[in-house]
């Protein structure tokens, strides 16, 4: 290196090396975010761009027409995100500390085999529980029937009450991969020594997870959490698979993307609005934003790390 | 004599609780491929057995074959899915090897910058990608979506491949350097070769979200020529709900590729992850 570092000429490789990644990113991913967050200043008046300034999200925030639906989406999406934190992520950490014990024959297969509904598309998971969980097939019901809890069954997409959750831990089930491959990841890196020292204190098994390597895989389980929160907040295409963009029933499966995609785009009588588009992800951009501040500089700088 | 019999308890456990879950992984695509081979009554009166001689049907792959253009679907999903690769690892791997290999002013700030796209989500943008698209008349190609699959790749690629590159010897190099080889060259002929797995891992990574996403094909590429499979599908099941033959073989259709990639690349994907290339 210091041999280029003598050469006065101006190193032209470098630019041609970063050139094609820095345009393409800059023009299609950094730009059009700027250029999103602008946007959503604006308003159409007579076929013409009119700047408005904040108007749009005074109206998004404040205004019935749309807050009801904000907030709504808002309040979705936040349960959508905690049925994940609360369900995915302690699953997917226990079938990882399960499947990371040395001696466990068949951990390939089973890791294999429960990583794939990850690989899925939307519109497969979304529609095959759609038809399993459609009282016109009877599955469900059948299954439920044969444990004799048949009157648990409701038809649990179509009712409001209950088709949020619903979704959310069939997006859960699509998902338990990746928290169960991460974690797995992080318990097979804790050096053998450490257990085996709290082995001979007399710690093992479930006090050994608890006390020895749940403190060391924390930093894994706060990356999950970050990933699972600007996954969530930016998720659509299984709600739009399962419940179309109405986000039915009667908007109760509704969150941030799917109203962002209807605005944006119109639906029914519904003309698309740009502009209304843009302030919502916007909005979205700043939550995501929030999120990964309060990760980086509240969580992840103050989480103990260890080096082995 | 007790601990082992406790051992071997927790190891029954533990295979229990792998074996139930395994099973409520796999049973609805289960469900979907083996009633994607019945007849209408059985689909309805046996749902859970499995096709025989009597239930046996292959009328809904008729329906799919007829009515839908998955052959089409498929090969753009191919061409989306490959092209973007192809870019996102050569791109990549060249902003990486500038960030690794060479000090210069700026060189932070460009991976910082570069690296803004591992948290931020491209779909924020989607309004103006979209007048973007309109006004270069790209809308509703398949070169909308490549550009857009590749520069949401990138952030990721640059930043696991420079981390490689920075562990490929400066002896190497230097001795290339001694040869009269170019910096196009070292990096092509002696850098690439080399962070070759980490390249697989980037690909594999990349590969499954892109052939499966469903916002930018039916925002940017609604058109029949260029539907991408999952789009295909989505839109065809859509207008086939109420025949249950066309649904469940379409879907099972689609499983069908998306499988395929995953039993090739499955141990791929897995190393790439567990080797904490993501952390």
């Amino acid at each position: 290196m210091t041999k280029h570092q003598n050469k006065p000429k101006f190193r032209w490789h470098i630019v041609i090396f970063l050139a094609p990644a820095v345009l393409v990113y800059s023009a299609i991913m950094i730009f059009p975010l700027f250029a999103t967050l602008r946007l959503a200043l604006f308003t159409e008046i007579d076929q013409e761009r009119v700047f408005v300034g904040l108007q749009n999200f005074r109206a998004l925030f404040g205004d019935a027409v749309w807050s009801d639906q904000f907030w709504n989406a808002l309040g979705n999406n936040f349960w959508f995100f905690v049925i994940h934190m609360l369900v995915q992520n302690p699953i997917g950490i226990a079938l990882a500390a399960i499947l990371s014990h040395p001696r466990l024959r068949y951990a390939a297969f089973y890791r294999s085999a429960i990583f794939i509904p990850t690989i899925l598309s939307f519109v497969i998971v979304g529609f095959a529980w759609k038809l399993i969980l459609s009282p016109i097939w009877g599955i469900a019901p059948g299954m439920l029937d044969a444990v004799g809890l048949k009157s648990l069954y409701a038809p649990w997409l179509g009712k409001q009450e209950y088709a949020l959750t619903t979704l959310s831990l069939v997006s859960v089930w699509q998902f338990v991969g990746i928290p169960m491959m991460l974690i797995y990841a992080a318990l097979l890196s804790i050096p053998d020594e450490i257990l085996e020292a709290a082995e001979v204190e007399g710690i093992t098994g479930m006090s050994a997870f608890w006390k020895i390597k749940l403190p060391l895989i924390l930093p894994s389980i706060g990356i999950i959490s970050i990933l699972t929160f600007v996954a969530n907040f930016n998720a659509f295409d299984l709600i739009y698979a399962a419940q179309g963009a109405l986000a039915g029933p009667d908007f109760s499966t509704d969150i941030l993307g799917t109203f962002m995609y209807r605005t944006f785009f119109g639906f029914q009588l519904q003309l698309g609005d740009p502009h209304m588009g843009s302030a919502i992800a916007s909005a979205m951009f700043a939550i995501i934003l929030i999120g990964v501040c309060i990760y980086l500089f509240g969580i992840q700088s103050r989480m103990r790390r260890y080096q082995f | 004599m007790s601990i082992a019999r406790q051992n071997r308890l927790n190891t029954y456990a533990a295979h229990g609780v792998l074996i139930l879950y395994t099973l409520i992984a796999l049973f609805p695509v289960f469900v979907i491929i083996i009633n994607s081979f019945k007849t209408r009554r059985a689909i309805f009166r046996e749902p859970l057995a499995m096709p025989n001689s009597e239930t046996f049907s292959l009328i809904g792959y008729e329906t799919v074959l007829n009515q839908g253009d998955f052959f089409l679907y498929f090969q753009n999903s191919m061409i989306v899915t490959v092209a973007s690769l192809f870019f996102i690892l050569l791109f990549g791997a060249m902003a990486a090897f500038a960030l690794a290999e060479y000090r210069f002013k700026g060189n932070l700030m460009m991976g910082l910058y570069l690296a803004l796209g591992i948290m931020i989500p491209i779909r924020i943008g989607t309004v103006a990608i979209l007048e973007l698209m309109v006004q270069t008349g790209l809308v509703n190609t398949l070169w909308a979506l490549i550009l857009v699959y590749t520069a949401q790749g990138l952030p990721l690629a640059v930043f696991i491949l420079s981390e490689f590159m920075r562990q490929v010897s400066d002896d190497l190099k230097n001795a290339g350097r001694i040869d009269g080889l170019s910096e196009y060259r070292i990096f092509f002929r002696l850098v690439l070769p080399l962070v070759r797995p980490a390249m697989a891992t980037v690909a594999v990574f990349n590969m499954i979200p892109i052939w499966n996403d469903l916002w930018f094909p039916l925002i940017l590429a609604p058109a029949e020529e260029v539907k991408t499979l999952t789009l295909g599908s989505q839109v065809f099941i859509g207008q086939f709900v109420t025949d249950w033959n066309a649904v469940l073989s379409a879907l099972s259709l689609a499983i069908l590729p998306v499988m395929a990639l995953y039993v090739i690349f499955s141990r791929q994907l897995i190393r790439g992850i567990t080797s904490g290339a993501v952390k």
